[in-house]
């Protein structure tokens, strides 16, 4: 079975961003950009499925701009087989992420399609559920466990009561969320094969999919800051305080 | 025109993140109507009509909704979303399960986690984890919306009077199928709608350690959450995880121990009205919003905080 998987290049999460001082957008001029987390948990998922050799072929699919090939460029060396990387500079939101995907999978006919339950830069939560509905097929987000079966796929999601397990149809999409697995990292000698796959490059107007934004960004903002507040001496001054200052308890 | 909030319910009990849901709702404008999808779900319809400022209840009562399945769910939204202007969900990981699919089905961009209205068409929504917040306005006709529930008030529980209406189901999809589910049982009060909060990180070493927590936690009738740290090194189920991707709480009290404070962590935390640190590393990040710091060995201070709630 052909997996595909999609990948976004986003700020690394260890970056503290900073809002642009015109409010309008965050700073991204030299800033370190990484594959988004719960992306690099849906490559080591389809490269595990293809080391058991349930998976024949992993596609790893960018929307973004040129540096996206860098993003790519990880998920090959990881293990996947190769990279499509539909190229823009323009903002693209997951409706119209959805719609290229879906293009891509037309195309590419997978039998599976891994996405990170979301992006850590605009925390939306919504493209691996977007493309199922556009593509009519079976959904299992969050996901905590896979396992393929003959013509289905049993999917533990981490909701908020705990655990639930669903058996999807497939072909399905599937989200990741943490417990997944625990990504690799990519050894050297990967690194440099990496360079060889093949990736590649198309225009959205070649999908023919309008990215037109649904939503307009109007500002910007810092959050309010909270300030630290004091320091305790022991557990007695702490308790006094919650009960006679914050009245808490 | 009106608006159509997916209600959250569990065990014939309406959820308490509806009622924020519903206060959001009447934000937008126009009558507040909810959907109550399920099956053998009369109850939860009668105490949807309950709640203030609803205007009407629609209750689909049918076995495809049994599990709140994705795929049959957002097929019904679809069906009945002709009549709104909106549809709104709690972001819990129910809603946010079903309304993408609802929102690319009509076409429309969704607008996730909104923490406020500022008009029928424009909203504000955190982005990289709560580090800042963007003020967005939809160009659509429908809104498909979920709501961050700790930014909005409940709206109260008993006082209204709607009507309730049966709705039919919709064509079943059947393309998944509920197996099963491990739900987390606990005596302690819920997370999300807890008062008081107290928190364990990696500094709590182990799961046994937890009931260090937990003893703290029922003198003070708190809920027991953990971070990340301590959800991935298995001490506890993923279900106690606050943070960016996990829970957003947002109580009177949090406190967190052994906490470093990872801004994903802080993500998830940082709205609680009074903030509590205790960790053996005067540095740690946690200490920069918390409101009282103890720097102390929580092995000691656990134990020394229980029995000085005693007092």
């Amino acid at each position: 079975m052909k997996v595909l998987v999609a990948v976004k290049r986003v700020i690394d999460y260890n970056v503290k961003i900073r809002v642009k001082a015109d409010n309008s957008g965050v700073e991204t001029a030299n800033v370190k950009f990484s594959m988004n987390p719960f992306d690099e948990i849906a490559v080591e998922e389809a490269v595990r499925l293809k080391e058991a050799g349930k998976a024949t072929e992993i596609v790893a699919v960018s929307i973004g701009p040129a540096t996206a090939q860098e993003t790519l460029r990880t998920a090959l060396a990881m293990g996947a087989d190769r990279g499509v990387l539909v190229q823009t500079d323009d903002e693209v939101q997951p409706l119209a992420v959805a719609k290229l995907l879906k293009a891509v999978v037309d195309k590419e006919q997978p039998g599976l399609i891994i996405l990170g339950k979301q992006a850590i830069d605009d925390d939306s939560n919504q493209t691996g559920q977007m493309l199922a509905a556009l593509l009519g097929w079976s959904q299992g987000t969050f996901a905590s466990k896979v396992v393929l079966g003959d013509g289905s796929a049993e999917v533990t999601r981490e909701v908020d009561g705990g655990l639930e397990t669903v058996s999807l149809k497939l072909p399905a999409i599937v989200t990741t969320d943490l417990r997944l697995n625990e990504p690799r990292y990519a050894s050297l000698p990967n690194i440099m094969k990496a360079k060889k796959k093949p990736i590649d490059t198309m225009a959205p107007a070649d999908l023919g999919v309008d990215t037109a934004p649904r939503l307009v960004t109007l500002k910007v903002e810092e959050p309010p800051k909270r300030k630290a507040g004091i320091k305790v001496a022991d557990i007695a001054a702490l308790v006094d305080k919650l009960k006679n200052e914050a009245k808490v308890i | 025109m009106s608006v159509l909030v997916l209600a959250e319910h569990e065990a014939g009990q309406l959820k308490a993140a509806t009622l924020n849901t519903v206060t959001a709702a009447k934000q937008l404008g126009g009558d507040v109507h909810v959907l109550v999808a399920g099956s053998g779900v009369a109850a939860v319809a009668e105490a949807a009509a309950k709640v203030a400022g609803v205007a009407k209840v629609l209750l689909a009562d049918a076995p495809a909704y049994a599990n709140a399945l994705a795929e049959p769910l957002s097929a019904l939204l679809v069906q009945l979303a002709g009549g709104y202007s909106a549809i709104l969900a709690p972001a819990t990981t129910s809603g946010k399960n079903v309304l993408p699919r609802v929102a690319a089905l009509k076409d429309v961009a969704q607008v996730s986690e909104i923490v406020a209205v500022v008009s029928p068409d424009t909203f504000v929504r955190p982005i990289y984890a709560g580090n800042a917040l963007a003020t967005v306005q939809s160009k659509d006709a429908l809104k498909v919306i979920t709501v961050r529930t700790t930014a909005f008030e409940a709206a109260a529980a008993e006082g209204g009077s709607a009507a309730v209406e049966n709705v039919a189901a919709a064509a079943d999809p059947a393309l998944s199928s509920f197996v099963s589910q491990q739900l987390s049982k606990s005596e302690r009060p819920e997370l999300t709608s807890a008062r008081i909060i107290i928190s364990g990180g990696r500094g709590m070493q182990s799961g046994e350690n937890f009931h260090l927590l937990e003893k703290v936690a029922d003198k003070l009738n708190a809920a027991v959450g953990a971070s990340r740290a301590a959800v991935d090194a298995g001490f506890v189920p993923n279900d106690l995880q606050v943070g960016q991707t996990g829970k957003i709480v947002a109580p009177e009290l949090y406190i967190a121990v052994g906490i470093s404070g990872a801004i994903q962590h802080l993500a998830g935390m940082k709205d609680s009205k009074v903030i509590v640190a205790i960790n053996k590393d005067e540095e740690a990040p946690i200490f920069q919003v918390a409101d009282y710091g103890l720097v102390a060995d929580l092995f000691k201070a656990l134990p020394e905080l229980a029995a000085e709630l005693d007092k």
